[in-house]
């Protein structure tokens, strides 16, 4: 697919190129443009806006190397994009099979609404909206303790799990997307065809479902793990003091230390890790796709 | 291997009855054709057998052992799918092994069972393959081996032959054949194709808006239709309409038909005759009257089509075109515009209850 994809371009590339431009020119203007200008500045002493005297230097990134801090917000940063991811795949996965192949007309439209949902509200909005849920004396607190017969006390505000739960609310809906297309694709009669064969609805998932969902699982795991290990909002809102990530210390260099060089540093270690991680699993997950 | 009984099977969609109380039985290791227009219910009933689907009412018994309320993968059923459903996953041998696989049989027997599953259906060499990486004959014949490996107790094939073009699909009519006859195995074929239905099968089941029209041997069927419909879709029929007289039907011009098949009607009763085209002797003259050629109609012929070993002449009479196919001998050549009579004997025409 890819390669005929790839041969299909390079034999049209002529004729595309009108159409491809428009596209080129505003990924040159919107993104080489300010992250050249952000490679600059890593390897800068200071900003040249601040009026001090600034050199060339690597110091930016030789501070990840000598401090083990760094590395292990960057360590705990990936574990928490794993995390969700997971929890992605777990909760989205299956309601991208409901959506696909159980229901049919107006309630699969009503509950893929629903789905979409968070995309379409203010990310600030929905971290908030999650903190009144997720606080001592807040509403999932309340509810609970309304409906159950003893009394417990739900605090997750400034946790770990409420950092993961906001996350996966926030990317839960590209899985959900994701797997939802390629799930659509697969024809109904493979399904009754493995079925026919003897074998168990769950035999079918395995062998048959899973495998042709795999591109859509992929897809959907590399657009939520890579902005998830940079991810600084919900950590820093949800997780209070235990929400200190990777993510949130390059925001901090930007918007309270003033330190753009080092900010702009630790951004790029970050993208060279996930380019790494994502080219060492590509053949695996190409495999699996 | 088994037979299927299905049993005053009805399965309605919303208000509409895709099914209406029909019943077959399918003899063991015989080969059945169900036939009927898109729509008739075809699907619907081999789905109800397969067990993907399940009637409102009735009763399904796959040997003896009544199916309601056994899952598919429970029934032991072979099915080929009309676009073939192969995995695209997975290679032609592993899609041929899958069910063998599920059923958790050690790897050599597996081995074993999918090359001789292949060597059977003439692909042997093809089991590293991809599906896509195949003709749409072959293909078939990958669905068809998947479908066998597992010694199923039935077949079940919905319009197997439908997207292959026609040489490829008479090629794989008789294929299939020598295998169903080589295997043994009950298999309920599912057709729209008339042509199919006769040269393969054991016996036909007419269907026709979910209803079972008429059921039996192809010769039975095409000899002795018991409907208009049934006459028509299985072949070519001229029909013709009046009154029951006892021994035929008077048409409303006031010429008798006599019938000496069919059912008997009391006089009177609106009735039909259906006159194969080929069973009708066409000719210039009227001729010694004899009694091997009871019915005389004279007409008009108003087109003649030549199609090599035949042709068909279409005679106007009364406002009605009958259709006479005629062997190509090198004598009879009729020209359009001329007067002909037509004569056939009474066995030939089929007294049809048309009230
Ligand atoms: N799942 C379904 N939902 C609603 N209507 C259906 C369904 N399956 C079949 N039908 C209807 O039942 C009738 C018979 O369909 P089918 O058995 O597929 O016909 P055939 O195979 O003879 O062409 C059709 O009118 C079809 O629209
Ligand atoms: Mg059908």
């Amino acid at each position: 697919m890819a390669v005929q994809i790839a041969a299909a371009s390079r034999s049209g590339l002529r004729s595309a190129l009108p159409l491809l431009a428009p596209a080129y020119l505003w990924l040159t203007v919107a993104i080489f443009l300010p992250l050249s200008a952000m490679v600059f500045f890593s390897f800068m002493t200071d900003l040249p806006r601040s009026g001090k005297p600034w050199a060339f230097t690597l110091e930016n990134y030789a501070a990840f190397f000598s401090q083990s801090l760094y590395l292990t917000l960057l360590v705990a940063s990936l574990r928490l994009g794993l995390e969700v991811t997971l929890w992605c795949i777990v909760i989205g996965y299956p309601a991208a099979y409901v959506l696909a192949k159980v229901l049919k007309g107006r309630s699969r439209e009503a509950i893929f609404l629903l789905v979409i949902l968070p995309f379409w509200s203010n990310g600030l909005v929905r971290i908030f909206s999650w903190a009144m849920v997720l606080r001592e004396g807040g509403i999932l607190d309340t509810a609970l303790n309304a409906v159950l017969p003893f009394k417990i006390n739900i605090d997750l505000m400034y946790s770990y799990p409420a950092v993961i739960i906001g996350l996966v609310h926030s990317y839960v809906p590209y899985m959900v997307l994701t797997c939802y297309l390629t799930l659509q694709a697969i024809d109904d009669s493979l399904i009754e065809a493995g079925r026919s064969l003897g074998a168990s609805r769950l035999q079918v998932l395995k062998r048959v479902i899973i495998p042709l969902s795999m591109p859509g699982l992929v897809a959907g795991a590399v657009l939520i793990f890579v902005p998830v290990v940079g991810s600084f909002m919900e950590p820093r809102i949800l997780g209070g003091r235990t929400g200190t990530f990777y993510g949130t210390v390059i925001e901090d260099q930007f918007v309270a230390v003033f330190n753009w060089p080092l900010g702009a540093a630790l951004s790029f270690i970050l993208l060279a890790v996930v380019l790494v991680i994502l080219a060492v699993t590509s053949p695996v997950l190409r495999r699996a796709a | 291997m088994a037979g299927v009984q299905v049993s005053n099977v009805s399965r309605s969609f919303g208000a509409h009855k895709a099914l209406d109380d029909v019943s077959i039985d399918f003899a063991d290791g015989g080969f059945y054709a169900l036939l009927g227009p898109s729509g008739s219910g075809k699907t619907t009933l081999l789905r109800q057998i397969a067990g993907f689907d399940f009637p409102d009412s009735g009763r399904i018994s796959i040997g003896g052992e009544s199916v309601e309320r056994v899952p598919v993968e429970k029934r032991r059923i072979g099915m080929v799918f009309q676009n073939y459903a192969l995995f695209p996953n997975m290679s032609v041998s592993d899609n041929v092994a899958f069910g063998l696989s599920v059923r958790g049989e050690p790897k050599a027997v597996i081995a074993s069972e999918v090359q001789r599953a292949l060597d059977l259906v003439q692909l042997g060499t093809l089991g590293g393959r991809r599906p896509h990486q195949l003709s749409g004959g072959q293909r078939q014949r990958v669905a068809l081996a998947r479908a066998i490996v597992t010694t199923p107790r039935v077949l079940l094939l919905d319009e197997p032959l439908g997207a292959l073009d026609k040489a490829l699909r008479v090629d794989m009519q008789i294929e299939l054949k020598r295998i169903q006859r080589e295997i043994g195995i009950t298999t309920i074929f599912v057709t729209h194709d008339q042509e199919e239905a006769l040269t393969m099968s054991d016996r036909i089941g007419i269907l026709r808006d979910g209803k079972l029209v008429q059921e039996g041997p192809p010769e039975e069927i095409y000899d002795r239709p018991k409907s208009e419909f049934a006459a028509t879709f299985l072949g070519d029929a001229n029909i013709l309409r009046g009154n029951a007289t006892g021994t035929g039907i008077r048409l409303p011009d006031g010429t008798g038909i006599a019938a000496s098949a069919g059912v008997t009607l009391v006089a009177g009763m609106k009735a039909s005759c259906a006159v194969r085209p080929e069973r009708i002797r066409i000719a210039t003259n009227a001729g010694v009257p004899d009694r091997a050629h009871a019915n005389i109609l004279t007409g008009r012929v108003s087109k003649r089509i030549f199609a090599g070993n035949n042709s068909t002449y279409f005679v106007d009479r009364d406002g009605q075109t009958i259709k006479v196919i005629v062997q190509n001998t090198g004598i009879e050549k009729l020209a359009e515009g001329q007067q002909v009579v037509l004569r056939w004997s009474s066995e030939s025409t089929v007294l049809i209850d048309a009230s």
